[in-house]
């Protein structure tokens, strides 16, 4: 089975000389596909810098990083953010959604770049953001929303290109519990439903969701803990639909 | 990504910030409504001065005497081209016998008519009660109405009859008509010139606003010997109207002219000529070549206004950028390629100068139906698509160092922005 994620030795310095920055020092991480990883580590281990290295955001300094079998380094800039629309979908702490636009056009926007016909993106957008429990929000812009929903928005946003693999970095940062709760329970069921997601994460709670706990720290992986085998359920899945 | 779409973002992006959008929009709208304003208004002052020299008749030329040689002054030139020359007494004035040897159909074959003329200025006129100031009245030949292009409205024209019996008969304009009788007809009543009775037997066509110069229509029209028994003298004429029998024989008709007035004033060798010929052609030249002159000199003030216009539109959209740039950031991470921000900043600022283009082309056409300084003007459909067509460049030109600021900024740094 092919590798969605393979990270080989990834190194990342910022600077030059005595002030250099070794933000990662040889990381080396393979997900496979219908994984639920969750990438822990403190503040200064690394783990944003992989997260952008993950995302295309960022090349590694040296080491090799494949996304689904493409060798991203060597894309140059505008097959890089095809990549980044059609493979990855991201979730970001702070949500990041495009104010004064509505939670529909939001969510259209990766298809509007990827050149999806606008039939055929409002019906995608909308099943995204009913698959998140918003269908009644669709007209509402992001200053309307509560953080809970915006976040569900920006879920929304990431799954609608149908990406091969769900980035979520601190997506519970921002939010209260009970929100932190819905988020969670998206992520446990698409999960369940196969989806491939990594989550960047602080917080021990978050990580128990996942199938994979690996921890970072100092710009090295320093544990690797499985929870849940790769073909099955998320260990807390029962709770969140409870 | 389609062009549309690319568009329909950009909308969205001035929209946002409609009040910024607005004011940077004015600045290339007074940029174009300037240009194609000030270029109608030359254009417009033009084509009146044009038509002026037109109304003073087609095919005409005008003889007058030289005032640098008539006067007191020019004695002491008198007194050397006396040792040059021999006996000359003193320049000539214009006198009816010039004007008959200009008749001369065997000197002259060019010349279809030829009418002398003498003027009065501000002479007092008064009709029952009312009186006006006439501005000019014109003592000459029936030829004159023809040759200088005024035909009479109402009534008669004065026939040659009359100038040999000195009959005290008149033509008078529009303004003098409306000043002395208001709305009674003129024709058939008697006014009185300086104490001289006329009476009125034609009312001149209105000739229309001639550019705040002189009222074209506060004239009156009397035979040559009734204007000089009574209100000039006997002196010497003013000005000889001399009409040629087509445009192509206005050269030729130059020319017959001045041999006839060299041999009669003694002019030739050294000997200035006492007299000018100003022919309306080269008068059309010559101002034409000013006028236009003081076109470009307004358009090149305006296009200033326009480059500032532009200069303003990147400064905007240099704000705009570093606004966005999470916005920016967030695009590029769910998958913008770096075309679709170069285009969508691009198409932005095109926006913003193409809608103030347009609108500045919309306030330069509504604002030339009005006068301007006494200027009606005429807008110059070249100035129109250049100016627009420059507005649209300036927007290409001004917004692509943004745009590609915008386009160039890499996501991390981008989304890490505040």
């Amino acid at each position: 089975m092919s590798l969605v994620l393979d990270v080989r030795d990834a190194t990342k310095v910022y600077g030059a000389g005595e002030t250099a920055v070794h933000a990662l020092r040889g990381v080396s991480l393979q997900v496979e596909p219908g994984d639920y990883v969750a990438i822990m580590g403190a503040s200064g281990s690394g783990k944003s810098t992989l997260m952008n290295i993950i995302g295309c955001l960022d090349v590694p300094t040296a080491g090799e990083f494949h996304l689904d079998g493409v060798d991203v380094g060597a894309l140059d800039d505008r097959r890089q953010a095809v990549v980044r629309n059609r493979k990855i979908g991201f979730v970001f702490q702070s949500f990041n959604l495009i104010p004064r636009m509505t939670a529909l056009m939001n969510v259209e926007l990766p298809l509007a770049y990827g050149g999806v016909k606008p039939a055929e993106r409002r019906r995608r957008a909308l099943a995204a953001l009913d698959l998140v429990g918003l269908a009644d929000r669709v007209g509402h812009q992001p200053n309307e929303l509560s953080g809970g929903q915006q976040q569900r928005v920006a879920i929304a946003r990431a799954l609608v290109t149908s990406p091969t693999l769900l980035l979520a970095d601190e997506p519970t940062g921002a939010l209260d519990s009970t929100s932190t709760l819905d988020v969670l329970g998206i992520f446990d069921r698409l999960s369940a439903a196969g989806r491939t997601i990594v989550v960047i994460t602080h917080e021990a709670d978050v990580a128990e969701h996942a199938k994979r706990v690996v921890r970072l720290r100092d710009g090295r992986v320093i544990e690797d803990t499985r929870l849940a085998p790769v073909d099955g359920l998320p260990p807390r899945l029962k709770e969140v639909t409870a | 990504m389609s062009a549309v779409e690319i568009v329909r973002f950009a909308v969205r992006g001035l929209a946002a910030n409609k009040m910024r959008s607005a004011l940077t929009t004015l600045g290339i709208l007074i940029g174009v409504a300037a240009v194609i304003l000030l270029v109608a208004v030359g254009e417009g002052s033009s084509r009146s001065i044009q038509q002026n020299i037109q109304q003073l008749g087609a095919n005409t030329l005008t003889v007058s005497s030289s005032t640098g040689g008539g006067g007191g002054g020019g004695g002491f030139r008198m007194a050397r081209q006396q040792q040059d020359t021999g006996p000359r007494t003193q320049a000539r004035p214009l006198t009816v016998d010039d004007a008959r040897a200009l008749a001369d159909r065997a000197a002259a074959p060019h010349v279809s008519s030829v009418s002398p003329v003498v003027s009065a200025n501000a002479q007092a006129a008064s009709y029952d009660g009312a009186s006006h100031p006439i501005q000019q009245v014109i003592g000459t030949y029936p030829s004159y109405f023809e040759a200088s292009n005024k035909p009479v409205a109402q009534g008669t024209y004065f026939f040659n009859d009359d100038v040999l019996a000195a009959r005290k008969v008149i033509v008078i304009g529009q303004t003098v008509a409306e000043n002395l009788f208001g709305a009674l007809d003129p024709v058939g009543r008697q006014i009185t010139l300086t104490g001289v009775p006329f009476t009125v037997v034609g009312v001149l066509k209105e000739a229309g606003s001639t550019g705040g110069f002189q009222d074209a229509d506060d004239v009156a029209i009397a035979p040559l010997t009734s204007v000089q028994q009574s209100l000039t003298g006997f002196g010497p004429l003013n000005q000889i109207l001399v009409k040629a029998g087509s445009a192509g024989d206005v050269a030729a008709a130059q020319a017959e002219i001045t041999s006839v007035l060299d041999q009669r004033h003694g002019v030739g060798g050294t000997v200035a000529a006492d007299y000018q010929i100003l022919n309306q052609a080269t008068l059309q030249e010559t101002v034409s070549a000013a006028t236009s002159t003081f076109t470009v000199l307004l358009a090149a003030v305006a296009a200033i206004s326009l480059l500032v216009g532009g200069i303003g539109i990147t400064n905007i959209m240099l704000v705009t950028v570093t606004e966005r740039t999470r916005e920016i950031g967030i695009r590029k991470a769910i998958g913008a390629p770096r075309g679709a921000i170069l285009g969508q900043f691009l198409v932005e600022a095109t926006l913003l100068s193409l809608i103030g283009g347009l609108l500045g082309v919309a306030i330069a056409v509504a604002g030339a139906q009005f006068t301007i300084a006494g200027i009606t003007p005429v807008v110059v459909p070249s100035s129109v698509v250049l100016a627009l067509g420059v507005s649209v460049a300036i927007g290409l030109f001004f917004g692509s160092y943004p745009a590609n600021r915008a386009a160039r900024l890499r996501p991390i740094e981008a989304l890490r922005f505040e």
